[in-house]
């Protein structure tokens, strides 16, 4: 198995996508991202669906695209498999005839493809399933059968569009499971587009994060998580990312306010709250949290079993509370409350 | 309906409140009925006198002729009269020209609509305008038309006669050409309309799983469509059996070779009225039961 390079740009409307991605064998890289951000387009460029106006693709020595050199390889001649956003399955084969539909392309005698689907669909846990049509699966069963048509033909390359966004909550989680378990198994290198930072997080080696057709953060799913480098990345895992000058202990924000920080810091940084890390208090407080700011209710939204609650006030904060501390303080948008933050709660680090 | 129905139909003209209440009352009305009572009582409680007397006229006028078919039939020689040679002969040609022009028409229109739908190519709207002109042209100009290109004296006619010593006027092969002019169009529209609608994306999942363009349109396309096809299909080859202008001008009218129903029907009109009846009832009845054969899809269009 071989890895994939890819650095190529896109034109196409509003979209200005440029973009420089590598992914190993046998890892899988999440690209996340708002919609529009330019993922969808990324993978039809990987999926040869769509040529790209400048720069390369490349599977180890096996260049895909290449503008400048003429060189475009069609969809049908990569060893690339895709999982589509609504799955895709063609409503008038059986799954069997789905997933053996690739090796028919590739000229394997019917039997023997259909001998090699029903290896899959035993895979996917879905033999029962073999003479069923696509409109009869529910979502989770749609989604196996499509994963299984993508990997059926032994691409060196699997990509997958919103793999999950098309299913309930409920099955969503199962199938979350299953699609890690599935693709963790696959030794080639896998690119998954994602708007969910909870799909992304489960199932991601590494995370890009595409906003407005630029990478603007990759790493481990743990690093970006922990250290978000933009507003999008910090609100969509629900941290508080603020921006300011490191003074030692004190960072100075842009508004003026100052934060207090356990690890000394110097110059440009940034600093995450984490919601979990505010407390909220009806009265000002006394005693240790060194950082304690007036601020208002702005929203509250259930978050799980917590309530989410955006405070507005001298320093931006989102925070956590549990449904009773919630009611007990009477909260209600609008109502004035003091917020706290210990200083060795607030992650620090350079812009 | 009663005559409590229409009253109340003519009240709400009267005043605003009146009418809401009206509507409410009509609206809430059927929930308490039967889904299937309500959907057909409903519509009919709603038309305006002035709509429903000239819609009564407009059906009395398309059914009354059929009725009058029916009523003139010479019922007690029918079988005698269909059992007669030119009867059977002019049916037979009709069924196999239509038939014939239809699978041309498959053949060549089915690409011309995926060019329509799928293709970037330029001047598409002109090109469609171009192959759906024989919808509106009168028959029989397009069978002059034809004769000009395909006449032994036609631009490609000529070439033809002095290649291969071939004249197509007034040979079974001209009906066939002149049925497929006037009959494709139908079925392109209809194709292109059921490509349309289709999913192109499905295409773009074929092409990931290694099926080129030729490979994607049989195994994927084709499939998709295959409603479409069906439907347009049956029009092309209602309208090819009904073809009247061009043949008769472009082919001519020679029983066993070129006579085909309808011309069979116009010739027997003049000398043997009961003959011209009788073929008009095989049509009648050939039309009747396409009509049947579209009917689901008819219906679930609306």
């Amino acid at each position: 198995m071989v890895s994939l390079a890819a650095a190529f740009a896109v034109q196409r409307g509003s979209l200005d996508l440029d973009v420089d991605l590598t992914v190993e064998p046998g890892r899988v890289l999440v690209l996340l991202g708002p919609n529009g951000a330019g993922k969808s387009t990324v993978l039809r460029v990987l999926a040869g669906l769509l040529r790209p106006d400048a720069g390369r693709v490349a599977l180890a020595d096996l260049v895909l695209d290449e503008p400048a050199a003429g060189r475009h390889v069609p969809a049908y001649d990569r060893p690339v498999g895709m999982v589509f956003q609504d799955y895709l399955l063609f409503p008038h084969l059986s799954t069997v005839d789905n997933i053996a539909f690739g090796l028919r392309s590739r000229r394997v005698p019917r039997a023997r493809a259909r001998a090699s689907a029903y290896k899959w669909l035993e895979r996917v846990g879905l033999a029962d399933y073999a003479k069923a049509k696509p409109g009869s699966l529910s979502g989770g069963q749609a989604q196996r059968v499509a994963l299984a048509r993508a990997l059926a033909g032994s691409p060196q390359l699997l990509l997958l569009d919103e793999p999950l966004a098309a299913l309930d909550a409920r099955t969503k989680l199962e199938v979350r499971a299953d699609l890690r378990h599935h693709l963790g198994e696959y030794a080639g290198a896998t690119v998954v587009v994602s708007h969910d930072p909870i799909d992304a997080m489960a199932l991601a080696d590494e995370v890009a994060v595409l906003e407005d057709g630029r990478v603007v953060q990759s790493g481990s799913p743990s690093e970006v998580a922990r250290r978000p480098r933009t507003d999008y990345v910090a609100r969509l895992i629900g941290l508080t990312l603020l921006a300011g000058t490191g003074e030692g202990t004190q960072v100075r924000l842009e508004s003026g306010t100052s934060v207090a920080v356990a690890e000394p810091a110097h110059g440009s940084v940034y600093v995450a709250i984490r919601p979990e890390a505010v407390a909220i208090y009806p009265t000002e407080p006394h005693g240790s949290p060194r950082n304690v700011w007036p601020a208002r209710v702005a929203s509250a939204t259930p978050h799980g079993s917590a309530v989410r609650c955006d405070l507005a006030g001298p320093v931006p904060l989102t925070a956590d509370l549990t449904a009773t501390a919630f009611a007990e303080l009477g909260l209600a948008p609008g109502s004035a409350v003091w917020a706290t933050v210990k200083a060795h709660e607030v992650e620090v680090y350079a812009r | 309906m009663s005559d409590g129905d229409l009253i109340e139909e003519r009240e709400p003209a009267r005043s605003p409140a009146a009418r809401s209440r009206w509507r409410r009352g009509t609206w809430q009305e059927p929930s308490a009925r039967t889904p299937k009572a309500s959907a057909q009582r409903r519509p009919g409680a709603r038309i305006p006198l002035a709509l429903l007397v000239p819609a009564a006229i407009g059906i009395a006028f398309l059914v009354l002729p059929m009725v009058g078919l029916l009523i003139r039939a010479p019922w007690s020689e029918l079988l005698v009269r269909l059992a007669e040679p030119e009867v059977g002969q002019a049916l037979r040609l009709s069924l196999i020209t239509a038939t014939l022009a239809t699978l041309a028409s498959m053949v060549l229109g089915i690409p011309i609509a995926w060019v329509l739908a799928r293709s970037a190519i330029r001047g598409r709207s002109i090109l469609r305008a171009l192959v759906t002109v024989p919808l509106v042209l009168p028959p029989v100009v397009g069978g002059v038309a034809l004769f000009l290109v395909l006449g032994r004296r036609g631009i490609v006619g000529a070439w033809l006669y002095d290649t291969f010593g071939f004249s197509l006027p007034f040979t079974t092969a001209a009906v066939v050409i002149a049925e497929t002019f006037v009959a494709m169009p139908f079925l392109v529209i209809s194709v292109e309309g059921a490509l349309r609608a289709a999913d192109a994306r499905f295409e773009d999942a074929a092409a990931t799983l290694g099926a080129n363009g030729w490979s994607t349109f049989r195994r994927v396309t084709l499939p998709l469509v295959a409603p479409g096809i069906a439907a347009g299909a049956v029009l092309c080859w209602a309208r090819a059996l009904g073809e009247f202008g061009a043949t008769i001008t472009f082919a001519g009218n020679f029983p066993g070779t070129t006579q085909t129903m309808p011309l069979a029907v116009y010739l027997a009109l003049q000398n043997d009225p009961e003959a011209a009846i009788v073929l008009s009832l095989v049509l009648l009845a050939v039309s009747l039961a396409t009509l049947t054969l579209l009917r689901e899809r008819w219906l679930s269009r609306t």
